[in-house]
């Protein structure tokens, strides 16, 4: 049990640009770090009454200070609002995970006492650079010396091994289908949400594009093809994180709140290779110890934001929650559990392959979308939720899998 | 000699052109591929850039340079593995950066022909002329004690004559890029009668090995690529000869440069082609084939009086058009030569006009850029030209006889034994001047 309440409110998500969205031109200018936090900041700021109250602020990024050649981004939250001056503001970084880490050190502060109302802001910029060098970046996450034995496209190579070991254990054929119906899932949660990356994709059939595109490991993975993967985004999130007494100066009604039931927080050895490549043990840790915070069990939870940077992970991380025993998280997908009229369903606006995944912003984002669900606020991408089922889950994951952060949501 | 040590001293002649700099790319990119293997490490390989302007090669390494970079780029999968030994080298950016390194570093610009005498194969690729060929041959061939092998870049001039002209005894093989190189997929190859075999497959490795496709033809002047070429252009403008006894000539112009792009479905009008290439370049390569008795119709009066008056096409050193059967205004013609007083006219202002000659039915006209990657291609076009064909507008009615007329040609290089079969026509024409079919089809 959470020794204090916490709750979250007021999400806002700028749109994740990146190719696939109308306004992206790979050799046009575009917004900057600073629009992103700025948008995301003030976004969150304007849905809240007296956001004067607002006690500290944090931003989760994870590269800025390659991306971008920016660092110390905690100062740019006074650029938001003239409020934010002279108040504590930090980044933190944890790879992909660093939006989750955001959250979790806006929910420290509320639990130590030190702040009723925390600004958390997750972001990242990642088209600035050519996606072979933003390869080189994001390699960033993983343990750098073994940069370089990795593949070119490092992370995708990464979990491209965790799929061939998988394909091996499980079968080819069915996993790919998995995968592709994953994709599918993707795509048309995606094209519900307007801020979603995926928002204009018109493919008439991306389960078949998926599957009928074969990995071709001359000109990228060996198992894995582009469709598995997220894209390269820009993007901004962000939430606030408040106790009992922060939501009522800000005179948030509670219908507007989720409540933090449950976190769970893990990471392991960065300069060890997975102990077994078809299982994310860290993520299951983490997801074990949030449902142990919460006292619930996985029959309770009725919408999952899991990490899918790669499809692979999305079967892993089914897996890692235990809706499937090890080797069937291919069946859930494909039985049509995840699916948004499923039993589960996971990544109601495209997660990270459909909605976008500007890396250090996905922690927050996932939050974002978990509140919109349980406050009513998804718009065409609202789904219901089931009495039996009242909890929400998000899984954020940074490198593979050494960094995790699982929170578990309810209606306040 | 093996291939790579064939490949090992190498000279293009005109490295800093149009051509020649694709060429010269190209080479660079086969030679620091070769030595990637793990069988060439240590070998050294040299390729000297050779042309009259120190401008022009300055121009020519950043060339190189950015081409390397975007290669390396789109092969990093490859290259980190070719560079797998190269502990220094661990970020994608840093593979990339020598890859650079490395292509640049096996070129030595100069502009002394000096340096080719040191080589082992000689590119050619200085302008049509083959006086000036054959002169630059001699000088190498006077002072190379290695008895070197050529590739000639020429489109138009027989292979044979080079070759006994310049005391070569089948030492020449014609390697006929199209413009740009690094871009064209097409190179057709050229044997000429005493072409050393040892030479030909060499040639065929080498052009494979740059990733293109190739096609052989006969050492027949003009080749495949212009002998199709230069009768179309040449049946071109006896089209517009007949129009322009109903209107002014440069209506008649703009008339039938439409009927070509636009209901052939092509990438360009035929006379925006020739502004491209170049109207001294097709007055002259039509001579050389006329002079060879290949054809005796190819000559025009009306290119003989543009290019008098130095109205000539090609571009300018930026890569804009300049001026010729067309004015253009990024890239797009913006007004017609009117050749009878030597001004241009606005084409906004006759468009209209020669549309409403032209007059066909347009619903089911394909635009060509659509075409190009669409899998339902041939239906189109099939559904498209049979619409043409049915149609009795002017225009529906000049296209076809075009259509018919192409095909002719295409059906004449066969014939006369310059193509192989009518595969290799339609491929000329298709991967060297972007058609969407080649001219030997059942359309018509």
């Amino acid at each position: 049990m959470l020794r204090k309440k916490i709750y979250m409110t007021a999400g806002y998500n700028t749109i994740s640009l990146g190719t696939g969205r109308k306004e992206f031109h790979p050799k046009k200018p575009r917004p900057d770090i600073e629009h992103y936090i700025k948008e995301a900041g003030e976004g969150t700021m304007k849905k809240l009454k007296n956001s004067e109250s607002i006690d500290e602020s944090v931003i989760g990024n994870f590269m800025a200070a390659r991306y971008n050649k920016q660092a110390h981004l905690g100062a740019f939250a006074p650029m938001i609002s003239p409020v934010l001056e002279y108040k504590p503001s930090l980044s933190v970084e944890a790879a992909c995970a660093s939006g989750g880490m955001a959250l979790m050190t806006g929910m420290k502060s509320v639990l130590a006492d030190t702040a009723d109302s925390v600004l958390a802001i997750g972001v990242e910029v990642q088209n600035s650079v050519k996606a072979v060098y933003g390869a080189d970046i994001l390699a960033g996450a993983g343990y750098f010396k073994d940069r370089k034995t990795g593949h070119a496209h490092f992370f995708p190579g990464q979990f491209s091994d965790r799929a061939g070991a998988y394909f091996e254990k499980f079968g080819r054929e069915k996993t790919r289908k998995a995968y592709a119906r994953w994709y599918k899932q993707a795509i048309e949660n995606a094209r519900l949400c307007d801020t979603a990356q995926e928002f204009h994709n018109t493919h008439p059939d991306p389960e078949a594009l998926h599957f009928k595109s074969e990995p071709n490991p001359k000109v990228f993975t060996d198992h894995l093809n582009v469709f598995d993967c997220s894209k390269v985004s820009d993007g901004a999130s962000a939430i606030a994180i408040l106790s009992e007494e922060g939501l009522k100066k800000h005179g948030v009604d509670k219908s507007q709140a989720v409540e933090i039931v449950g976190y769970g927080h893990s990471v392991e050895d960065i300069t060890q290779k997975p102990k077994d490549p078809t299982v994310l043990h860290t993520m299951a840790d983490a997801i074990a110890k949030a449902m142990k915070m919460a006292g619930i069990t996985k029959d309770e939870i009725g919408t999952v934001e899991i990490h899918d940077c790669f499809t692979a992970a999305a079967v892993l991380g089914v897996e890692a929650i235990g809706f499937a025993e090890h080797g069937k998280g291919t069946d859930f997908i494909l039985d049509g559990h995840t699916d948004r009229n499923g039993m589960v369903p996971f990544n109601t606006t495209g997660g990270l392959i459909g909605w976008g995944h500007p890396t250090g912003a996905t922690g927050v984002h996932m939050a974002v979308t978990i509140w919109e669900q349980l406050t009513g606020n998804a718009g065409k991408a609202q789904i219901e939720m089931k009495p039996d089922r009242p909890y929400g889950m998000s899984v954020n994951m940074g490198g593979d899998d050494k960094t995790l952060m699982a929170i578990i949501y309810k209606r306040a | 000699m093996s291939y790579t040590d064939k490949l090992k001293n190498v000279s293009v002649l005109g490295a800093a052109g149009k051509m020649g700099s694709g060429i010269l790319l190209l080479t660079a990119l086969e030679m620091v591929n070769q030595s990637l293997k793990p069988e060439n490490k240590g070998k050294t390989f040299v390729l000297n850039a050779i042309d009259i302007s120190n401008e022009a090669l300055n121009g020519l390494i950043q060339y190189v340079r950015a081409q390397a970079k975007k290669t390396a780029e789109k092969q990093i999968v490859m290259l980190r593995k070719a560079y797998a030994d190269r502990a220094d080298l661990v970020e994608n950016a840093d593979i990339i950066t020598q890859y650079e390194n490395d292509v640049v570093a096996v070129i030595k610009p100069t502009t002394r022909i000096e340096a080719a005498y040191d080589s082992t194969l000689i590119c050619e690729v200085v302008s049509e002329n083959p006086d000036l060929k054959v002169k630059l041959f001699n000088q190498i061939e006077a002072n190379n004690k290695l008895s070197p092998w050529y590739f000639t870049n020429t489109s138009s001039i027989p292979i044979k004559e080079l070759d006994e002209k310049a005391n070569l005894d089948g030492r020449v093989m014609g390697v006929h890029f199209y413009n740009p190189p690094a871009i064209q997929k097409l190179v057709e190859l050229i044997k000429a009668e005493k072409t050393l075999p040892e030479l030909e497959s060499f040639s065929h490795e080498y052009v494979k090995n740059l990733r293109k496709i190739i096609v052989p033809s006969a050492d027949v002047a003009g080749f495949i690529g212009n002998g199709h070429y230069m009768r179309d252009t040449r049946f071109g403008i006896e089209m517009v000869d007949r129009l322009s006894k109903e209107m002014p000539l440069h209506e008649a112009i703009l008339a039938v440069d439409t009927i070509t792009r636009e209901y052939l479905v092509r990438p360009m009008g035929i006379f925006q082609l020739d502004d491209y290439v170049g109207i001294d370049v097709v007055q002259y390569i039509m001579k050389v084939m006329k002079d060879r008795n290949i054809d005796n119709k190819l000559q025009s009066d009306l290119l003989d009086k543009m290019v008098d008056a130095g109205v000539k096409g090609g571009q300018n050193s930026d890569g804009s058009q300049k001026d010729g059967f067309f004015q253009y205004e990024k890239g797009k013609p913006a007004a017609v030569l009117n050749p009878d007083n030597m001004e241009y006219v606005d084409v906004a202002t006759i468009k209209d006009k020669v549309k409403a000659y032209l007059d066909a039915k347009t619903d089911t006209m394909p635009r060509w850029k659509d075409l190009l990657r669409d899998k339902k291609k041939a239906d189109k076009l099939k559904v498209w030209f049979a619409d043409l064909k049915a149609d009795q507008s002017t225009g529906a009615q000049l296209a076809i006889e075009y259509m018919q007329k192409s095909k002719e040609i295409g059906l004449g290089l066969v014939n006369d034994g310059v193509a192989a079969t009518n595969e290799d026509v339609n491929t000329v024409l298709e991967t060297g001047f972007f058609h969407v079919c080649g001219p030997i089809n059942d359309f018509v």
